[in-house]
């Protein structure tokens, strides 16, 4: 799957987990600039994209993200 | 069963109209998930929980310290969460020799919270986890983990025998059920520091708050049942009474044995079963009389009603006969059609989306978990042969043109008591079931009526009654509380609806007047609390001859007191 492909899809994840309509994700996007991305609702979001993409990060990956595009990097490379 | 993202949507709902039940969550991993899956489960049911979230690992602490934030918030319920997976590590860092004490530790710490904690305590117990150190052999080394673990569980089951505010909620049934791999996300445990899955919180929530709504008295009491492709398989009218499918020789009637068999089980715990079947009726009566691999007979079944009629009629005349609330009735039909027409037509009754094929619906209905009760007393087995001879009462009453005559002929006999350690059972159980006939709605567990029973400001009595026509066991309760030596309250009076219209009312009424003069009283007072379900009580104090106090209180005084007429008598 291409990367922009992979980013809407994560996209329509973050809006529907986060109740945000207005969410944009870019490669720097950090926890910072998004309303109601804290460590809690961070694990909502992991579970709901290992089930969209039917895949599962390692505990590692879960910590070590800085920002979506790194996010976005682990979901490419399984 | 809701999802947690819906649950957690939940929690945006106004809850200023529900009311409030006080919860302490207390547990050794992070439970901020489960806190909010258990508030949203609770919106769902009808309850706002005031959560009393303790700080992380605080759980021996907060139980025994009696100056701690927790006794200061004066719970209701307290959830104890004490993880399998912290247990382990317990387990790993005490020395071999010491480990096969280890479930003996845990349990004497549950028993010490159960004496100190104020409220009931819900205990989750723990899932197990096989480190596999001995492989198979841990089964007969004490040291091994799932034998401490094992005896861990089976240790809180006697715990919770003895305590009676102290009720275990089987976590460990519910990873049998889903599995430990749905259970427990191990990266996210990690990470985190969450032990349940986001998949499991909902269930798990469920299953909590299912116990707290059976202590309000927020229960199932009746089963209702349709036949074709329910209870069998196939058509008894078009198929006929030798070619329905059941039993182990046909088709898959083994699937419909074994669900008889578990509702056979309902019933002789207590629970109604009554048929509704669009059917003629004596077809449908046919294989219960006459199949010789019906596991239900009729003398199972409280009210049977087999017609052309639709069901929504059919199942509010069930209900007339019964005299329970349709929030306590459970319809299974195998067929969407009807279902949605129960549904949609009769608001209360839960009537849940039973799978297409036959052979899931006992998994099905186990996920469920719809008769989650808080006491269970070993006379509930004969409720629905009580059921079936009010039916007959009923139909022996039209061949009277008097009331009285009719009340006479029945020969009533009442044995009124105190609280016992024979009848408490019973009497906690009435105290949590009864919603109609209840003028205060007050519940008490077993613990409250041992306290009240030894409480020299509490005057308590229960009443059994007896006819021609057989035993209704203990059906009415009476507390009166001491507020000064001149005046009694009416804490409690409640009635099984089953006994409703025998005088039953002037006869605990002319008995507690009774008791009070030979005290020495001047006063009763009795009060009214409404509440959705008890508004045939409103009128019961001035009925009864009690004059207006203020608005829900009424007063009757002892000295002028007149017998009133019944039927019944004392031994």
């Amino acid at each position: 799957m291409d990367r922009e492909k992979i980013i809407a899809k994560v996209q329509e994840i973050f809006k529907d987990i986060l109740d945000e309509e207005e969410i944009e994700l870019k490669d720097n996007t950090t926890a910072n600039d998004v309303d109601n991305w804290d460590s809690l609702t961070h694990i909502l979001l992991v579970v709901a994209i290992e089930k969209a993409f039917k895949i599962k990060f390692t505990s590692k990956e879960i910590l070590s993200w800085k920002n979506v595009g790194e996010m976005i990097d682990s979901i490419q490379a399984k | 069963m809701l999802t947690f993202k819906e649950l957690k949507r939940n929690l945006k709902q106004d809850t200023i109209n529900l009311p409030t039940i006080k919860v302490a969550l207390l547990g050794d991993t992070a439970t901020q998930f489960l806190a909010i899956a258990l508030k949203g489960i609770a919106i769902d049911k009808g309850y706002n929980l005031n959560l009393f979230e303790a700080d992380f690992n605080q759980v021996e602490r907060l139980t025994m310290d009696p100056t701690s934030d927790l006794f200061q918030f004066n719970p209701d319920y307290t959830i104890i969460f004490q993880s399998t997976h912290k247990f382990l590590d317990k387990f790993g860092s005490t020395k071999p020799e010491s480990r096969k004490n280890i479930a003996e530790e845990r349990l004497s710490f549950v028993e010490m919270a159960s004496q100190k904690v104020v409220g009931k305590i819900i205990c989750y117990n723990y899932p197990e986890i096989d480190d596999t150190i001995f492989g198979n052999l841990a089964n007969q080394i004490e040291e091994s983990f799932i034998y401490q673990i094992r005896k861990l569980n089976y240790g809180l089951m006697q715990l919770a025998q003895k305590h009676q505010d102290l009720y275990i909620c089987d976590l460990s049934s519910i990873q049998n059920k889903i599995g430990r791999d749905v259970m427990f996300n191990a990266s996210i445990y990690t990470s985190t520091e969450m032990i349940l899955s986001i998949d499991s919180l909902p269930i798990i929530a469920s299953r909590t708050i299912d116990l707290i709504c059976a202590s309000k008295g927020n229960i199932k009491k009746c089963l209702i049942l349709d036949l074709d492709n329910t209870l069998w398989g196939g058509i008894i009218g078009d198929d006929g009474i030798e070619n329905i499918q059941l039993g182990h020789g046909l088709g898959i009637g083994k699937a419909f044995t074994e669900f008889q068999r578990w509702i056979k089980k309902l019933k002789e715990r207590g629970i109604i079963l009554a048929i509704c079947s669009k059917n003629t009726e004596s077809l449908a009566r046919e294989p219960f009389e006459k199949h010789p691999e019906m596991i239900l007979r009729l003398d199972d079944i409280a009210v049977f009603v087999a017609n052309w009629d639709n069901k929504a009629d059919n199942i509010r005349y069930i209900q007339s006969v019964l005299n329970i609330g349709f929030d306590s009735m459970v319809y299974l039909d195998d067929n969407p059609f009807e279902r949605n027409m129960v549904r949609e037509n009769i608001s209360g009754i839960l009537v849940p989306e039973l799978p297409p094929d036959p052979a899931d619906y006992l998994e099905f209905l186990y996920n469920l978990n719809l008769f989650e009760t808080i006491s269970y007393s070993s006379g509930d087995k004969d409720r629905t042969q009580q059921y079936q001879l009010e039916a007959q009462r009923v139909f022996t009453q039209k061949k009277f043109t008097n009331e009285a005559d009719f009340l006479q002929s029945l020969g009533m006999i009442s044995i009124v008591e105190g609280f016992t350690k024979f009848n408490t059972p019973r009497v906690a159980q009435l105290s949590q079931r009864s919603n109609q006939f209840n003028l205060r709605t007050i519940r008490y567990t077993e613990g409250d009526i041992n306290k009240l029973s030894k409480d020299p400001d509490y005057h308590c009595f229960s009443f059994t009654l007896e006819d021609k026509f057989g035993d209704n066991g203990l059906i009415c309760i009476i507390i009166m509380q001491n507020k000064d030596h001149n005046n009694l309250f009416i804490d409690t009076w409640l009635m099984s609806c089953r006994v409703l219209k025998r005088g039953m009312e002037n006869f605990t009424l002319n008995t507690i007047v009774e008791y009070a003069k030979t005290k020495g009283y001047k006063k009763i007072i009795g009060e009214y609390l409404p509440t959705v379900k008890n508004l045939m009580v409103a009128d019961h104090y001035p009925t009864l001859g009690f004059e207006p106090l203020n608005e829900n209180r009424w007063v009757l005084d002892v000295d002028k007191y007149k017998k009133r007429d019944c039927y019944i008598n004392d031994i």
